[in-house]
């Protein structure tokens, strides 16, 4: 690594799709990240174009071009395909460089930004999950927290509905992995002891908002004033990267009955209206992948930073 | 190489000599599924099964409401295992084929394997009408099973004739060998139903089935089911005494009727049917599909027709008019799958509620 204290660390962008340009101009505003190089493979992409009109860098020659260079990245986005990121992931970490994958490849640690974001800053590549994991997740967390003394959440289960039209050929060829991957977050970062995850795409015009449910069994002698307290302090925590994340109305209690399984069932709605950097704002779901992982790249960038100086102070002492 | 309708024709027409000039599916032990609240048991489905197959239906679809993992808070969860249903109605029949469905984004392959172990020979994966894309891995992996497979272009009231023609194609080439226009909100009327069917057919006809599966909605589920016939759907869905989501489907034992009446053969016993409707389905029923102020919503409003019960439960719980959650489901145009908005929208009429009374 060779950042030094106060000096941000420098990114690719590979992938100049929707989600890579859209990334992009996130990065472009980061204290701690310079997006420096876009790949693509496309001449006549215009991720690409754009790249280079903000100053990029901007290949169409691929991934094999940017390891050719003489000065590498400390970072890479990996926003192209699962295929893709599982092909060049090890040509990364041979180089140094970490990489933050965008696509369903999970090769490394998964991350949800308010949930576990500091727990992977070492690792050298780390996964977003999915669009639908990353609007549900956190909810599903920050009931956890909140019954944990009394034995947690038992099952969660999340129903995300987007556009059609910001659902892109990838999601729509991969949509049983979508369901999957997100599952597994749901238990493995959420704290559910089972999860399941539903997808939805609406084609109505104008395009909807992003929208989210989110459902946990919790005990019944759980303390609903603080599952509440903790629902909305995770409200905030998301705000902060993802300004337009919003709960629709007050989580909803039921009490046990035969149809919640004798659990106590909490219901959270979520909207999640994007930033619009490139995307328009009815694609909250790319929005909060793109802000999630320019938040993990500041992380990163902190952490190393951080680093970096406690290096450079014992040197001098 | 042989067309995806030569192998079809070898499994239905083939099975009945060629005797058939429409294949009937039934599906009480699905879409009825909804208005039993996903609730059947083992010894209702063996009995139902029994009793249809006797009276000579070819398909029986047995699964979830929701499709295969249809079970959730979002849609209800199954009192029986789904795939217990399966097996029971696949070990129950002597003579029907065991259909089965699949949503994409809510079950999955491993669920569509399952369900072939169970016994399910034809798979039905089913779709919003634009959003046929969302299929393709799924219905590969059926026809590598070795399962048939049939389409359903959801909700084919909110595209016109041209985009369901596409999107039927685009599931003929991931593998799909009939292709349902689907009415899920029982909203089209019989010129609407005759040149979507019509259109699909122009599509897909020289290669694959059309079929069309109708609600009592707007009460007319067999008149469209005999136009869509006319226009060339060759497999039709129905449920005994209307036995199914909304106001129910196509009546399946008056449709068997008319088509006796009309000529079209389908080698089902018209009386036995009637008995099987009185003597074992209507027992089975919580009560009877009815079309009254809530169903009339449902196709006047072009809801999906699962909604009902969803809506009706929500309207309970915060003391609105379920009327109105399914005048605001049209107005958002949410599609299948989107029970979870129906609490939001209640959540706002009450607010509004609170609101006016505040202010008077």
């Amino acid at each position: 690594m060779t950042a030094v204290s106060n000096q941000k660390l420098t990114a690719a962008i590979v992938g100049p799709g929707n989600i890579g340009t859209d990334l992009m101009f996130k990065l472009l505003r980061s204290e701690h990240v310079e997006p420096r190089w876009m790949i693509g493979v496309d001449p006549a992409s215009e991720g690409l174009r754009l790249a280079a009109e903000q100053g990029l860098q901007a290949s169409h020659q691929g991934v094999d071009w940017l390891l050719e260079q003489d000065e590498l990245p400390d970072l890479v986005f990996e926003a192209t395909s699962a295929y893709v990121h599982r092909e060049y992931a090890p040509r990364y970490e041979e180089r140094g460089i970490r990489a933050v994958d965008l696509t369903p490849a999970a090769v490394g640690p998964a991350v949800i930004p308010p949930v576990n974001g500091d727990d992977h800053v070492e690792a050298m590549n780390v996964n977003m999950i999915t669009c639908g994991g990353q609007a549900t997740i956190p909810m599903v967390a920050a009931v956890s927290r909140a019954v944990a003394d009394v034995g947690g959440v038992s099952y969660a289960e999340i129903v995300a509905s987007v556009s059609s039209m910001s659902a892109g050929p990838g999601t729509r060829a991969n949509i049983d992995e979508f369901t999957r991957t997100t599952a597994a977050g749901v238990e493995s970062i959420g704290g559910a002891a089972r999860g399941k995850a539903i997808i939805i795409l609406n084609p109505a015009e104008p395009p909807m908002i992003m929208r989210d449910t989110i459902y946990c069994a919790v005990p019944p002698e759980a303390d609903r004033d603080a599952i509440l307290a903790s629902v909305t302090a995770m409200e905030k925590a998301v705000q902060e990267y993802v300004p337009g994340y919003r709960l629709l109305q007050e989580p909803q209690l039921d009490e046990p009955s035969p149809a919640t399984q004798g659990q106590l069932k909490v219901s959270v709605f979520v909207e999640v209206e994007g930033a619009g950097d490139y995307l328009p704002p009815y694609a909250g779901n790319l929005d909060i992948m793109t802000a999630a992982a320019a938040r993990v790249g500041d992380t990163i960038a902190r952490s190393t930073r951080n680093l970096t100086q406690d290096l450079t102070q014992g040197a001098t002492r | 190489m042989s067309t995806a309708r030569d192998d079809l024709a070898r499994t239905w027409s083939g099975r009945h000599g060629g005797d058939l000039d429409l294949r009937l599916t039934d599906t009480c032990l699905r879409d009825g599924s909804h208005h039993k609240r996903h609730q059947f048991t083992t010894t209702e489905v063996r009995d139902i099964v029994a009793a249809l197959d006797a009276s000579g239906i070819p398909v029986i679809e047995v699964t979830h409401g929701d499709g295969l993992g249809g079970s959730s808070f979002n849609y209800g969860f199954s009192r029986t295992p789904e795939q217990e249903l399966i097996r029971t109605a696949a070990e129950t029949a002597t003579r029907a084929r065991i259909a089965f469905l699949m949503l994409p984004g809510v079950g999955t392959k491993d669920d569509i394997r399952a369900a072939q172990d169970n016994g399910g020979q034809i798979c039905r994966i089913a779709t919003h009408c634009t959003e046929a894309d969302t299929s393709i891995q799924h219905f590969g992996l059926a026809r590598e099973l070795g399962l048939e497979t049939v389409g359903f272009l959801m909700m084919s009231h909110t595209q016109p004739p041209e985009v369901l023609a596409r999107q039927a194609r685009i599931m003929v080439e991931a593998g799909c060998q009939c292709v349902y226009v689907v009415d899920s909100a029982g909203a089209l009327v019989m010129e609407q139903t005759a040149d979507r069917v019509a259109a699909v057919v122009a599509e897909i006809g020289d290669v694959a089935d059309v079929g069309f599966h109708g609600h009592e909605n707007l009460g007319l589920g067999v008149a469209n089911t005999v136009i869509a016939a006319r226009a060339g759907a060759t497999q039709i869905d129905g449920s005994v005494r209307r036995f199914g989501a909304g106001a129910g489907n196509t009546p399946l034992e008056a449709f068997i009727g008319v088509c006796d009446k009309v000529g079209w053969r389908t080698g089902v016993d018209f009386l036995q049917i009637v008995d099987a409707s009185e003597d074992v389905i209507r027992p089975a029923m919580p009560e009877e599909c009815r079309l009254d102020r809530m169903t009339l919503m449902m196709g006047y409003a072009g809801v999906y027709s699962s909604f009902l019960k969803h809506a009706g439960n929500a309207a309970e719980r915060y003391d609105v008019s379920g009327a109105k959650i399914l005048l605001e489901a049209g107005r958002r145009k949410l599609i299948g799958g989107q029970e979870d908005q129906l609490v939001d929208i209640a959540l706002m009429l009450r607010a509004e509620q609170d609101k006016a009374a505040a202010n008077g």
